[in-house]
């Protein structure tokens, strides 16, 4: 996988080094997530400290963002785009599929290979419907393509 | 030596260019022909890619849609000179559905490689900028040109850079808002990553014009290849003295850097989009004051959608009266619609506000993709209306529109054939607000999330009569009491996806 492993002091390192920017705290948690893959909630004391801001601020943001995770995430990444223009080709039922095929959209699949997030709108909304896989953008995905993406 | 260009948008990509892209490279250097393969952005006709151009010095010839399986009988049939295929689509500029468009703010996408500055300036870039640099009054020229801004309330561009123009700070800054959260749109995403040294030049231009010295291009996460495209050409324009101290030898000072979102929709409404540059969660914040006045860390701040700032160049470069003739009324200029959904023919259509929507659905967009009859069509994005097949002759600008009970938004326009159900249509709009609602103000948090309920009720059956009107209750409630457009629009498709289309149908 292409995170690291999650250790307070290389986080805070992470921390440190955004903590000069103006408006330091989104950055700060983006730039973890991107290092470590989520960001482990034991270490909010610290973050407040260094950034100098309450705990409940940086909590507030970390829970505020949809793209948070605070648990290390699956291998693979299915963003299932579920919107409106995707709706009108027929996405509605690539989400019963795929949950019938143990791929239910907002949950970890059955083999816990990989997390399955509906979102809205990836920009694609001409070659629908649209998936990010391990992000990568797919165009005129089914639930049977996506699968054998993320299984391959 | 032969070009021949491979689109690395990525949509074009999202169905296979790369692959395309790696076989014709390959096949070309097994038989030995020297070719420079281009990855340029896309022309927008998305129904066509991977749309293939060759250049073999006589024009540019194009392919589409090209797919792996096709690049063997593309060499066996000598595409290399142009030769006929069963893809062959003639010279690219004589496309007809590219042919029939004005593309102003688009001119350069799918034409030159994005991370190019020279091929930039030679199909007219920087011109603009260097006008700019020398004009007397920028502002001016933006307020005579009629630009209205295109991320969805229309407000006229030249009067809010006024206003920060005139604002008194020892900062100021330019955002730009390129947080595309709507579906069915994609033309932010696509000049950014077709031509992202028009964006730098809009905001620069924007800077000069207001006394502004650094600027923030808010991206949404949802879009990672904009992003790496952005930060690299930001990268060549720093190198090129297009950014920094004394940009293109003048005296003028402008910057810029990339934010990238976190995954809410609500950011792409200004007031939270500034809380969330600022680090905070993006709520978003009462009006007054203006972010014109006090915006970004509470300096003056010009806020506007990609589409907006790219098209200022084209007005610095060819003056406010070429791009103010074009449109109607008081839409003026051109509109980047995009046509998306189940459409047959979909994709970017740049054209002067006023042509019809069934003539954009028809003439443009081919009909429906599945070829059954549209039946309804969603304009403007998750807050838009929906409209049914016999309000397809409204006119694509502003007040037409809004004559029609709908919104232009940013431009997107979502087709649906007769397999919609639209209680379900209602239902998503209630479901997306309350998932998207920042919570600041109680109509929107809590009335979404009633709202879902009340359609749950309708579509089960339940007292339709006594729940119907409950959901226009709450609908009223939602326009008037919500801070901002979320929850103030969100009963915009609730309603009109239950008024155009009659129950019976609806709920079949
Ligand atoms: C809920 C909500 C979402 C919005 N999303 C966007 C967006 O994604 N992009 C955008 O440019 N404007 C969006 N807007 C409009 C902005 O608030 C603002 O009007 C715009 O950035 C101003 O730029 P313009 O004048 O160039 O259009 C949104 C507004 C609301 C209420
Ligand atoms: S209408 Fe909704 S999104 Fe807008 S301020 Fe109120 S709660 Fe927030
Ligand atoms: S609505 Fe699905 S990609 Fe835009």
């Amino acid at each position: 996988m292409k995170y690291l492993t999650w250790t307070d002091e290389a986080a805070l390192e992470v921390v440190r080094e955004h903590a000069e920017k103006p408006g330091p705290m989104l950055l700060t948690l983006q730039a973890l997530q991107e290092r470590f893959g989520y960001v482990e909630t034991s270490l909010l004391p610290s973050i407040a400290k260094v950034l100098n801001v309450s705990r409940a601020e940086v909590h507030g943001v970390l829970t505020y963002y949809s793209d948070f995770r605070t648990t290390p995430p699956a291998s693979r990444q299915i963003h299932l785009c579920v919107a409106e223009a995707c709706q009108a080709l027929g996405v509605r039922d690539v989400v019963k599929e795929l949950a019938a095929a143990g791929y239910e959209v907002g949950e970890r699949s059955k083999d816990g290979a990989t997390d399955v997030v509906g979102v809205y709108c990836l920009g694609n909304c001409a070659l629908g419907p649209a998936a990010l896989v391990d992000g990568n953008l797919c165009g005129r995905v089914s639930a049977k393509s996506l699968v054998a993406q993320v299984t391959s | 030596m032969t070009i021949v260009y491979v689109p690395g948008d990525s949509a074009a990509r999202s169905i296979g260019a790369d692959e395309v892209a790696a076989l014709i490279a390959a096949h070309a250097a097994k038989a030995g022909i020297d070719i420079e393969l281009r990855r340029n952005g896309s022309r927008g006709a998305l129904w066509l890619e991977t749309l293939v151009e060759v250049d073999n010095g006589n024009g540019r010839f194009a392919y589409g849609p090209v797919t792996p399986a096709d690049v063997d009988s593309l060499f066996a049939n000598n595409f290399l000179n142009a030769g006929t295929h069963p893809l062959s689509l003639g010279k690219t500029e004589s496309i007809e559905w590219l042919a029939t468009q004005d593309r102003v703010t688009f001119s350069r996408v799918g034409i030159i490689e994005p991370l190019s500055l020279s091929q930039y300036e030679a199909h007219g870039g920087l011109a603009g900028l260097r006008t700019a640099l020398t004009h007397p009054d920028v502002v001016g020229e933006v307020l005579a040109s009629g630009l209205r801004g295109r991320g969805g309330a229309g407000f006229p561009a030249g009067i809010k850079w006024r206003t920060v123009l005139e604002a008194a700070g020892d900062q100021k800054y330019v955002v730009c808002n390129a947080d595309e959260g709507d579906s069915g749109t994609f033309a932010d995403r696509m000049l950014m990553e077709g031509d992202p040294f028009t964006l730098i030049e809009g905001m620069a231009i924007a800077g000069i014009a207001v006394g502004a010295t650094y600027g923030y291009i808010y991206i949404r996460s949802e879009y990672p290849s904009a992003i790496e495209v952005m930060n690299k050409a930001i990268e060549v324009g720093r190198l090129a003295g297009l950014l920094g101290k004394n940009i293109l030898g003048s005296d003028k000072s402008f910057d810029l850097e990339v934010r990238a979102g976190a995954g809410s929709y609500v950011c792409g409404e200004e007031t939270a989009m500034l809380e969330s540059l600022e680090g905070k969660r993006g709520m978003v914040r009462p009006k007054p004051p203006l972010p014109a006045i006090s915006g970004l860390f509470g300096k003056p701040t010009v806020i506007n959608n990609v589409l907006t700032l790219a098209s200022v160049p084209a007005i610095m470069k060819d003056g406010s009266k070429s791009y103010q003739d074009r449109g109607i009324d008081r839409s003026r200029g051109t509109q980047v619609f995009q046509l998306a959904g189940n459409i047959a023919r979909g994709g970017i259509v740049e054209t002067g506000f006023g042509i019809s929507l069934s003539e954009m659905i028809t003439r443009f967009g081919g009909g429906t993709l599945t070829g059954h009859p549209v039946k309804a069509v969603q304009v403007g994005g998750p807050l838009g209306a929906y409209l049914s097949a016999d309000q397809l002759d409204v006119a694509l600008d502003y007040e037409s529109l809004a004559e029609a009970g709908a919104m232009l938004g940013h431009g997107g326009i979502v087709v649906f054939d007769q397999s919609v159900n639209m209680l379900q249509q209602a239902r998503f709009a209630m479901e997306f607000c309350a998932a998207e609602s920042c919570g600041k103000c109680t109509p929107c948090r809590i009335g979404a999330v009633r709202g879902v309920e009340v359609i749950d009720r309708i579509i089960a059956g339940e007292e339709r009569e006594k729940n119907i009107e409950l959901l226009n209750d709450l609908c009223d409630l939602m326009t008037e009491g919500s801070l901002c457009a979320m929850g103030g629009l969100t009963p915009l498709p609730v309603r009109s996806a239950l008024v155009h289309f009659p129950l019976e149908e609806v709920s079949k």
